[in-house]
């Protein structure tokens, strides 16, 4: 008896051997690529330029710790603002009141279509348009509303997705014992909304401490500068790019633990499915 | 006057007809199964009772007062009448002993000490007095429903509706929540369930409602309704459930 897969031709190396001879290449191509770097590249140079230790320490001392405080603080304000913004938002889009959707969905297309910096710019300017127009707590308040504006329309659809994805059986039982659409919303809905967006809502904040990068376009005061600004200002300086890789690692020093948050919540949340 | 009384009620989904012209009630004390096909509307007969659906037309009147009336305090008719859902629907986030308190502080006002002390009576009620610290997923199915069953009791309901409560059970798990239903009845508790279980509808059961196609179409003492079925469609129906394996003859 012939089976259809006996007609299929069987000639060279067997599939499994040729993934073997293709991986085999692979590694070859790479370690031939990583010693010509080694050998071609001047890494005198290149140390003396990106990682030179007396710049390393001037960094230190002029204060980058300062100014990665700044940046924690500037992107902590955004979130919170962002947060609360985005919660409201998410609401709004949901709300059985028509023009409560329309706004929130044209607010959230406007600025998650906008690139940040534009939004910087704008208020940047105003002080200048409106002419005596203060914003409190300066530099704070422009920095956490020009941010806060932004992520909140980001936040708002994850949020949203997070409240549409609470099982329906859950706001029958809260209203069946008698709560208003408003105490199940608060005690049972909104609870298991954020539980379940904790990790996206997390990846939200990193992309807000790389936003915040952005706040040397309003032009703050030096003590204001965060990591970026407080880079570019020494690297002009010193004419070396060292202060710029030293507050390129300060940033990792939060988003890597916070990439570390992210992957455990989302394994808990793939574990309690 | 009945306890619910329910008049001329319609539903639809869509072009779907599922409520066509109920009229039922159920009396202080009574315990009424009803029983019929899938998608013959005996669970939106049930959700319609404290309007989680909303009818098209008629009237739903728990304890004197028409909660179809746009006018009427519906939390408020809710907040005293019990509800268990097939999927239990306990809410994950809180714990056993919160899922029994929280409507109760929120809803009723209740002081917490007064609420935890309500809720570990039924939690005792319902055998469940080692589980309070747990949450919901720690719990097995057939423990989660009688955690629903306290939580509904802890608003000290006039009335208890069942909507299949143990259809989501292992086959092994039904007997501790019937044996639950049982003790309640036995209580005096007024209850609507809509269940398979025969055995249960026969033995507990004050009257067997069953319904087919929308309508109500037979409805006496369990000894009748099961027992001696009048009605063909209902003979019918009985035939496929009690005896599954059975192969209808065309």
């Amino acid at each position: 008896m012939t089976s259809p897969a006996d007609t299929v031709v069987r000639k060279g190396l067997s599939p499994r051997k040729r993934a073997q001879r293709s991986r085999l290449i692979q590694y070859a191509i790479l370690i031939a690529l990583v010693l010509f770097a080694l050998f071609s590249a001047n890494w005198g140079q290149i140390g003396s330029v990106f990682f030179k230790p007396e710049f390393i320490k001037a960094t230190f001392q002029d204060g980058v710790l300062q100014a990665l405080v700044k940046t924690v603080e500037y992107t902590a304000g955004a979130f919170v603002i962002g947060l609360a913004g985005g919660t409201l938002l998410a609401l709004m889009r949901l709300s059985s009141v028509g023009p409560y959707r329309w706004i929130a969905t044209a607010y959230i297309e406007f600025f998650r279509g906008l690139p940040a910096i534009v939004v910087f710019i704008a208020f940047s300017l105003l002080p200048l348009a409106f002419e005596g127009m203060t914003i409190p707590f300066d530099p704070y308040g422009v920095v956490w509303l020009a941010l806060g504006i932004v992520a909140s329309a980001y936040m708002a659809e994850v949020i949203r997705a997070g409240i549409q994805a609470v099982p329906k059986g859950q706001i029958e039982a809260a209203r069946s014992l008698g709560m208003s659409p408003g105490l199940a919303l608060r005690k049972i809905v909104l609870p298991q909304a954020f539980r379940i967006v904790l990790a996206p809502l997390t990846n939200d904040l990193i992309l807000l401490v790389k936003d915040s990068s952005l706040v040397f376009i309003i032009g703050v005061a030096a003590t204001g500068y965060e990591l970026t600004g407080f880079g570019r200002d020494l690297a002009n300086t010193y004419s070396n790019l060292t202060p710029i890789v030293v507050c390129g690692f300060c940033y990792l020093i939060i988003t890597l633990p916070l990439g570390i948050l992210v992957r455990r919540l989302e394994a808990r949340a793939e574990k309690s499915r | 006057m009945a306890l619910v009384e329910i008049n001329n009620l319609h539903k639809s989904f869509g072009s779907n007809h599922v409520l066509r012209g109920i009229d039922f009630s159920v009396e202080q004390g009574e315990v009424v199964c009803v029983i019929g096909p899938s998608g013959s509307g005996k669970s939106t007969l049930l959700r319609c009772v404290n309007l989680l659906e909303v009818p098209q037309e008629g009237q739903v009147i728990v304890r004197g007062e028409d909660i179809t009336d746009p006018d009427c305090h519906l939390d408020a008719a809710r907040a005293s009448i019990g509800m268990v859902f097939q999927q239990f629907n306990l809410f994950p986030h809180l714990s056993v002993l919160t899922n029994c308190a929280v409507a109760q502080t929120t809803v009723l006002k209740r002081k917490p000490e007064e609420a935890e002390k309500i809720a570990r009576a039924n939690l005792d009620r319902v055998g469940l007095t080692d589980k309070v610290h747990a949450f919901p997923a720690q719990l097995s199915g057939g423990q989660q429903q009688r955690v629903a069953i306290a939580r509904a009791l802890s608003m000290d309901p006039a009335l208890m509706l069942f909507d299949e409560p143990t259809s989501a059970l292992d086959p092994e798990l039904v007997g501790d929540v019937l044996t639950v239903m049982r003790k309640l009845a036995l209580e005096g508790m007024t209850m609507l369930v809509v269940t398979h279980e025969m055995a249960f509808a026969r033995d507990v059961a004050d009257r067997v409602v069953f319904m087919d196609g929308g309508v109500i179409v037979e409805q006496g003492p369990p000894a009748e309704v099961i027992g001696n079925p009048q009605e063909e469609r209902t003979k019918l129906f009985l035939k496929r459930v009690l005896d599954p394996t059975h192969v209808q003859d065309n």
